[in-house]
């Protein structure tokens, strides 16, 4: 940091940063060179996209005609409209399944793991890890097969008597928001614990010694010691699980189509659905717009908070 | 560090309990895939049934060509723009590395949809080129960011050393710097490849051709039209499920240390 920070500030020294950074007589744009191919994909095919959507979110433009100036409606209506509402509701609430609960059941996890020197340490690792790598698709279409009337929930409710319980579980008006949570869930807790298992392994063992000699518990060692300590590595776990849920669209494409009604439909699923499904893009694009905003906002907010904190 | 034998007991079981909860909706699939129905026959010919009836050849060998030229084409790039940001000094590196972190968070949903209408009026929806190049975009956001931290951390005292002998910044690009990195592009390409295998969003919005559709998009097609049982849905989902899974067995440390310190770099 400390080099491109003083090439930054200082930039008339030149005869200090060249003897550093190479022969005399080496070009000093050649950097743009190396550069030059990836910034081009990236500025056509990702900056400019960009760039394109805000001026679309302007417009009303059904994709096919010729659009209209429509200042900030589109921005208005994401405010104002019950259903994109909702949306954005249902993405807080999966904020909850991806971020809060993974994080609750990761820190207990790996904290008996941190703890107890239990063997099978990298097997128990390549599995919770696993869900990360299968494809969103095929996770979908597995728990649909779990949530389905005749699926193996209802089944293994059948078995212990709760049969009462069962039903169809992506239909149900309630519950589906959940149950598509509870995906999500599934899906992050193994990141996370793995996340935080590699901060906790990073502790003083002498802490925990000492702790122990002065009579602390599990809990007391967790409140005390562990937690503090990992403070960045939860800063970084809530940032990915959060930044997860608010992208959720394919789980919800495959899973329930943002269905029953639009019980569980989200910001993301509505900027496939209002472009290309119901023909309006300038909203479309304004919910995309609104949506990198609250992911850029979030993620900064936690990284403020996380680095405050540091000790 | 030693705990009782009654808490080292409850410790094992919770893991247990926890390993069954991640497997479980895999082996959901992998069970179902295997079993029998109407259409199904059971046991691996269930796959060679899938394979037909979902199109799974074409949409495997798609997903292949995609993700084989995004790897190949934005680990090279990354390479090159890494190594500009992370070892050479120049004007405008440390703006040009806030742009590239932009590109990081950025959701698709936010391009998408601008990417498709333009892309349609010069003519490359439905072709190979509009599932490629956004993907080839967003992984240089990353590849740049990660191959920077990388080269940043790598020995100065060569790289002089290299130049006192003469040596050109691409000579010392390829035969200094990026042989002692081979294990951090390896990372970068096995998570390339999992981004790209398993991206949804970008192609379903720009193909339709049944041709082009990747591995993901044609698990989706084949459930909503193929709807009278679950096993053979099954077994087409293991079978895009299969290539990212084996590699990951494979080189796991890679995807691990990848994703986690990817973000911790953040």
């Amino acid at each position: 940091m400390a080099t491109t920070t003083r090439a930054q500030v200082a930039p008339t020294t030149r005869t200090g940063r060249a003897r550093r950074s190479g022969p005399p007589g080496e070009p000093r744009a050649i950097g743009w060179l190396y550069v030059a191919p990836a910034l081009l994909v990236y500025g056509a095919f990702l900056l400019y996209p960009l760039v394109r959507s805000v001026q679309f979110s302007f417009y009303d433009w059904d994709g096919l005609g010729v659009g209209t100036w429509a200042g900030l409606d589109n921005y208005r209506e994401v405010l104002r409209d019950e259903g994109l509402r909702q949306a954005f509701g249902h993405a807080f609430v999966l904020m909850l399944f991806f971020a809060v609960l993974p994080l609750v059941i990761g820190t207990a996890l790996a904290a008996i793991l941190n703890r107890a020197r239990v063997r099978g340490l990298g097997f128990f690792r390549t599995v919770v890890f696993l869900p990360q790598v299968v494809a969103m698709v095929v996770v979908a279409v597995s728990w649909r097969r779990i949530y389905a009337p005749d699926g193996t929930l209802n089944d293994v409710l059948g078995a212990i008597g709760l049969d009462g319980l069962a039903r169809a579980w992506l239909g149900d008006y309630t519950l589906a928001l959940p149950a598509v949570g509870l995906i999500g869930t599934w899906f992050e807790t193994g990141l996370v614990t793995v996340l935080l298992l590699a901060g906790m392994g990073r502790i003083d063992t002498q802490l925990y010694e000492a702790a122990r000699l002065d009579g602390a518990g599990p809990v007391r060692e967790l409140l005390a010691i562990t937690l503090p300590a990992i403070r960045g590595e939860i800063a970084v776990a809530l940032t990915l699980t959060v930044i997860a849920a608010l992208k959720t669209f394919d789980l919800v494409y495959v899973a329930t189509k943002g269905g029953p009604g639009n019980q569980t439909s989200v910001p993301s699923y509505e900027v496939y659905h209002q472009a290309f499904e119901l023909g309006r893009v300038g909203l479309a694009c304004a919910i995309g717009v609104v949506l990198t905003a609250v992911i850029f906002l979030i993620s900064f907010l936690i990284t403020r908070v996380g680095d405050r904190s540091e000790p | 560090m030693r705990v009782g034998r009654g808490e080292q007991t409850a410790n094992y079981l919770i893991l247990l309990a926890f390993a069954v909860v991640a497997v479980w909706p895999v082996l959901t699939i992998v069970g179902s895939a295997l079993g029998k129905d109407g259409d199904a026959p059971g046991g691996l010919a269930n796959f060679h049934r899938a394979w037909d009836a979902g199109h799974f050849a074409t949409y495997l060998r798609t997903s292949l060509l995609v993700s084989a030229i995004v790897v190949v084409v934005a680990t090279l790039l990354s390479i090159a723009s890494g190594y500009a940001l992370g070892a050479l000094r120049f004007r405008g590196s440390t703006a040009l590395f806030y742009l590239f972190l932009l590109g990081i968070m950025m959701p698709a949903e936010a391009i998408v949809v601008p990417l498709y209408f333009d892309l349609r009026s010069v003519g490359l929806t439905d072709t190979l080129w509009a599932v490629v190049l956004p993907q080839i975009a967003q992984t240089v956001a990353f590849g740049t960011f990660w191959l920077r931290a990388y080269f940043r951390t790598s020995s100065r005292s060569m790289v002089e050393a290299a130049r006192l002998d003469g040596a050109s910044s691409w000579t010392i690009l390829w035969r200094v710097l990026v042989p002692p990195a081979r294990p951090a592009i390896t990372t970068l390409v096995v998570l390339t490849f999992m981004w790209t295998w398993n991206e949804f969003l970008i192609p379903l919005v720009m193909v339709t051709d049944d041709s082009l559709r990747t591995a993901p998009l044609g698990l989706a097609f084949f459930q909503g039209q193929y709807t009278q049982g679950f096993t053979l849905l099954a077994a087409g989902a293991v079978l895009v499920a299969l290539p990212v899974v084996l590699v990951y067995l494979f080189l796991q440390r890679h995807f691990i240390a990848g994703m986690l310190e990817g973000a911790v770099r953040e």
